[in-house]
């Protein structure tokens, strides 16, 4: 569309430096220079000057691509020659032709940000006037439609309300990453859905994510499609988990994962919703509901959503450097994660008996009876990991106790021993027994400041190569 | 509410953006039909028959009535309707 030719002014009254150039505009109109002026925010600025226009949409503001205000641009031809923003005495008398404009003036001014640009609006305008770029289908409600209701009717939510995924939600969503919308992630079982950084983006608007928060629920899809994590089965057995996604490093504080008082519970809009849109992507783009494919009998709690942050201490090695990494990089590790089992301990002192408590309670993973079935996290609380702390206990000390002690007698192991039918294979009586196969322990710093308490979080009984095998992400754009 | 609101769907796309309607069942053999009257004026005369016409079939019936065909149904009667049936006949119109 070719612009008036002449002079256009885009100012807003709010903005001291369009105050100050107001009477200029009087003064052109006044010379007979073709003017338009686009007032974003009150009718009464340059009133009286017959080219103003209150621009209250914005639209004309946003099509000039306008930032500052004052903007002054020359248009000839229908094309722009020139803008400048602000006032430049020696520019506005350039670009208007009048070298005696604003003589009285100070030489300089800078502008204000233009209202286009206020937040919550910029997208709002692409939506409107611009193109999105965005290719997900458009579904318009009826008019008598509640938009929460809608979501619902259409099957999109864990059985709570969702965020209605709004254009320019998702437009939001995706400022918070570098990435391509239309760049593909890979598969998304069951359906094997191809799933794009836009997908993720409206599940990730819809589970009530922060844009900051959208590389962690990127890094965590992209983990959870890895091979051997074996998403399509733990989405589709009929035991209780769910992927549990870990945060390490310094992205993790950045956005607030919280680590520290009632880690693993609710109240944390980073935990709640990245946990939440993980979820949701395997729901609505892989198509994985409870009662189609996913088959659980009981499930768990931590399906709508599981996510924590390791509380990283300096003489422990985190998770993300024991699994490779630097401990500069953030990054997600997910684990087919059960519920959560309480381990109260208030009186050991020594990292021994401490130990020892943590190993009888590690036994109870599955079936005390059962063996390297299911993998196990173990959440060490800041009280109980000082006991190791001031004893000089790595992490990795601690892991190789526990598997010295996890050695199980297979006699009290085996099917029908203590007169329970579960149970190991004969085969494996008269041999100690590890609990847990090799690397399936996991062991992460977590929780309060206060309480001699640790949790288990059990893995799936298929955890390991037959089924699912924790896989971890840097966590990069 | 609006008029225009628009989102962006979620999902893989692999389903049409109205709703289906549920399939139509092979047989009526062991299904039960609620015939709902929505307390329309002489709505009864057509249900009836249609009522009649399945029972001689051998088709299970359930009768209901809205207390107003000017409400929608009471939850309760919504309810017993979904746990006592799998097809129901609601007529409409005058």
């Amino acid at each position: 569309m070719p612009l008036p030719d002449g002079l256009i002014v885009i100012a807003k009254r709010d903005c001291p430096t369009c105050g100050l150039v107001e009477p200029l505009l009087h003064e052109l109109a006044r010379a007979g220079t073709p003017l338009t002026v686009y007032v974003q925010d009150d009718a009464a600025y340059a009133a009286g000057v017959p080219g103003a226009v209150l621009d209250k949409t914005l639209e004309q503001s946003f099509r000039l691509g306008v930032e500052f205000v004052p903007t002054l641009i020359r248009v000839a031809g229908g094309q722009e020659v020139e803008r400048t923003h602000g006032w430049h005495r020696g520019d506005w008398q350039r670009l208007t032709g009048q070298p005696n404009l604003g003589a009285t003036l100070p030489e300089l001014r800078p502008g204000c940000g233009s209202k286009t640009l206020e937040p919550g609006i910029a997208e709002d305008l692409i939506v409107r006037f611009g193109d999105t770029g965005l290719a997900s289908r458009c579904i318009a409600l009826g008019e008598a439609e509640d938009e929460m209701e809608a979501c619902y009717d259409r099957g999109w939510t864990d059985g709570l309300p969702v965020v209605p995924p709004t254009p320019a939600r998702v437009l939001r969503m995706l400022q918070g990453t570098t990435r391509r919308p239309d760049e593909v992630l890979g598969l998304v079982p069951p359906d094997l859905a191809p799933c794009t950084v836009e997908k993720v983006a409206v599940n990730a608007v819809m589970a009530g994510c922060k844009p900051e928060y959208l590389p962690i629920v990127l890094a965590a899809v992209e983990a959870a499609l890895i091979d051997e994590f074996g998403m399509h089965g733990v989405l589709c057995t009929t035991m209780f988990c769910g992927p549990l996604v870990i945060v390490n490093g310094p992205l993790a504080r950045r956005v607030g994962v919280n680590s520290g008082v009632n880690a693993l519970g609710q109240g944390h809009r980073a935990n709640a919703s990245i946990g939440r849109a993980l979820q949701l992507v395997i729901r609505n783009v892989g198509g994985g509901r409870p009662g189609e494919v996913d088959r659980a009998t009981l499930g768990t709690p931590g399906k709508y959503s599981f996510c924590f942050a390791e509380a990283e201490d300096s003489a422990w090695e985190p998770l993300s450097v024991e699994r490779g990494f630097a401990r500069e990089a953030s990054t997600v590790t997910l684990f087919a994660g059960e519920g959560v089992q309480g381990v109260v301990d208030q009186k050991s002192r020594t990292p021994e008996s401490l130990a020892r408590s943590f190993a009888l309670c590690l036994r109870v993973v599955d079936h005390p009876k059962l063996a390297m079935a299911g993998d196990a996290l173990l959440v060490v609380s800041p009280d109980h990991c000082r006991v190791f702390l001031e004893a000089g206990w790595s992490k990795a000390r601690l892991r190789e106790e526990l598997e010295r002690l996890l050695l199980l007698p297979g006699d009290e192991m085996v099917a029908g021993a203590g007169g329970i039918a579960e149970g190991l294979p004969p085969s494996m009586a008269g041999k100690p027994v590890p609990k847990f196969r090799p690397g399936g322990l996991l062991i992460v710093r977590a929780g309060g400041g206060a309480g001699l308490f640790s949790a288990i979080i059990a893995g799936w009984a298929a955890s390991g190569p037959v089924g699912s095998i924790p896989v971890s992400k840097e966590i990069t754009a | 509410m609006s008029a225009s609101l628009v989102l962006l769907d979620p999902t893989s796309e692999r389903s049409p953006v109205a709703r289906a309607l549920s399939p139509r069942p092979a047989s009526l053999d062991g299904l039960a039909v609620a015939i709902l009257d929505i307390s329309k004026a002489r709505g009864n005369v057509f249900l009836d028959r249609v009522a009649e016409r399945l029972a001689a079939q051998g088709i299970r019936v359930n009768r209901y009535r809205k207390p107003t065909f000017t409400r929608p149904a009471p939850t309760a009667l919504r309810q017993q309707i979904a746990a006592e049936n799998q097809l129901v006949i609601e007529g409409l119109a005058d």
